[in-house]
């Protein structure tokens, strides 16, 4: 299979993620330029951390509205696999791709520390090589990552089974003290309903080799290389000749 | 013609910047201060556009990128022109 890392101005963990994927995860990685219109026939589109377009006006405001985000949009919609990590969460955001947004942190202070979350669903294909109830202890490096949905909205995200990662203390209790940023619910990661787009605050490629303090991260990308490369291949032909089309 | 948009948090969502604020304020002994909600002003400078045509493009503009319509909301005015 194949990933793509979306650079824009201001992104500052795309080396990293595509690090990551190619040389520790081992899969082809292209570097996916925000102003193209090109998916170069990946199968999973990330969107990195860092800070687009400044954070102005909000963060991942601006960068919804790149050319090549418009594709990622329509790649999603067609059931592509897209990952937003921390940054990349808040463009999801952004776009309508997920539900809710982003406020500053509770403490108004911007949040570089190694946090615990709690895999709430297994069953995902994002999650599907950890365990349910499995705490993975990966950093966050953030200002607005306060997690806020409208109660209704809520409401639905829990009965949908959307909610993939919660933050936790080492043990894996949903605590106060463990909800560094103030985050509705513990929420540190949603899905979509469908299933294919994820969105999570901390940062999986920080922590994927032991020298770097902890291997949990891989979970995340091991899991969806196992979701991707077990599914039947008839899918993927199509993809390629719609991204070729436009 | 020139408009100024107001934009800032829902009454629903918590400001934690705001909040900040008014926590200053009482220290500094403001105690008549009751809350703060902070926001954002944007001033458009809008070429050739009627006040007809301004009161379809503003809001389009606000609800679409100033703001986030699912945690703040929007107010303007026009402040020069007509």
């Amino acid at each position: 299979m194949k990933f793509g890392v979306v650079q824009f101005p201001g992104s500052n963990c795309d080396f990293d993620t595509f690090h990551v994927l190619r040389n520790v995860m081992k899969r082809e990685t292209a570097l996916l330029w925000h102003k193209d219109h090109d998916l170069q026939g990946v199968d999973c589109v990330v969107l990195p951390g860092g800070f687009s377009y400044g954070d102005y006006l909000r963060s991942g405001a601006i960068a919804r509205f790149s050319p090549l985000m418009q594709e990622v949009k329509a790649f999603a919609r067609a059931g592509g696999h897209v990952l937003g990590i921390c940054n990349g969460f808040q463009i999801l955001l952004e776009l309508g791709l997920l539900p809710g947004a982003m406020i500053r942190n509770k403490n108004l202070k911007f949040l570089c520390q190694h946090v615990h979350i709690r895999i709430e669903n297994e069953k995902t294909d994002f999650t599907r090589a950890g365990r349910k109830g499995q705490v993975l202890r990966i950093p966050i490096a953030h200002f607005d990552g306060n997690y806020y949905a409208a109660a209704r909205v809520l409401k639905d995200i829990e009965r949908h089974r959307q909610v993939v990662f919660r933050y936790c203390d080492a043990e894996g209790n949903i605590t106060e003290e463990a909800n560094v940023n103030g985050s509705l619910g513990n929420i540190a990661g949603i899905r979509n309903r469908e299933g294919n787009v994820l969105g999570l605050m901390p940062h999986p490629e920080r922590a994927s080799e032991a020298l770097l303090g902890s291997k949990d991260g891989r979970t995340i990308f091991a899991s969806l290389i196992l979701s991707l490369e077990r599914r039947k291949p008839a899918r993927r032909p199509v993809l390629r000749e719609r991204a070729r089309h436009d | 013609m020139k408009v100024r948009i107001l934009v800032s948090f829902k009454d629903s969502v918590l400001d934690p910047q705001g909040q900040t604020v008014k926590n200053a304020l009482h220290t500094l002994g403001y105690a008549a201060v009751k809350d703060v909600r902070q926001g954002k002003v944007f001033e458009l400078e809008l070429e050739g556009a009627t006040k007809k045509e301004a009161e379809a493009l503003v809001p389009e503009i606000a609800r679409r990128v100033l703001a986030n319509p699912i945690i703040e909301k929007f107010d303007w005015q026009i402040i020069k022109g007509r």
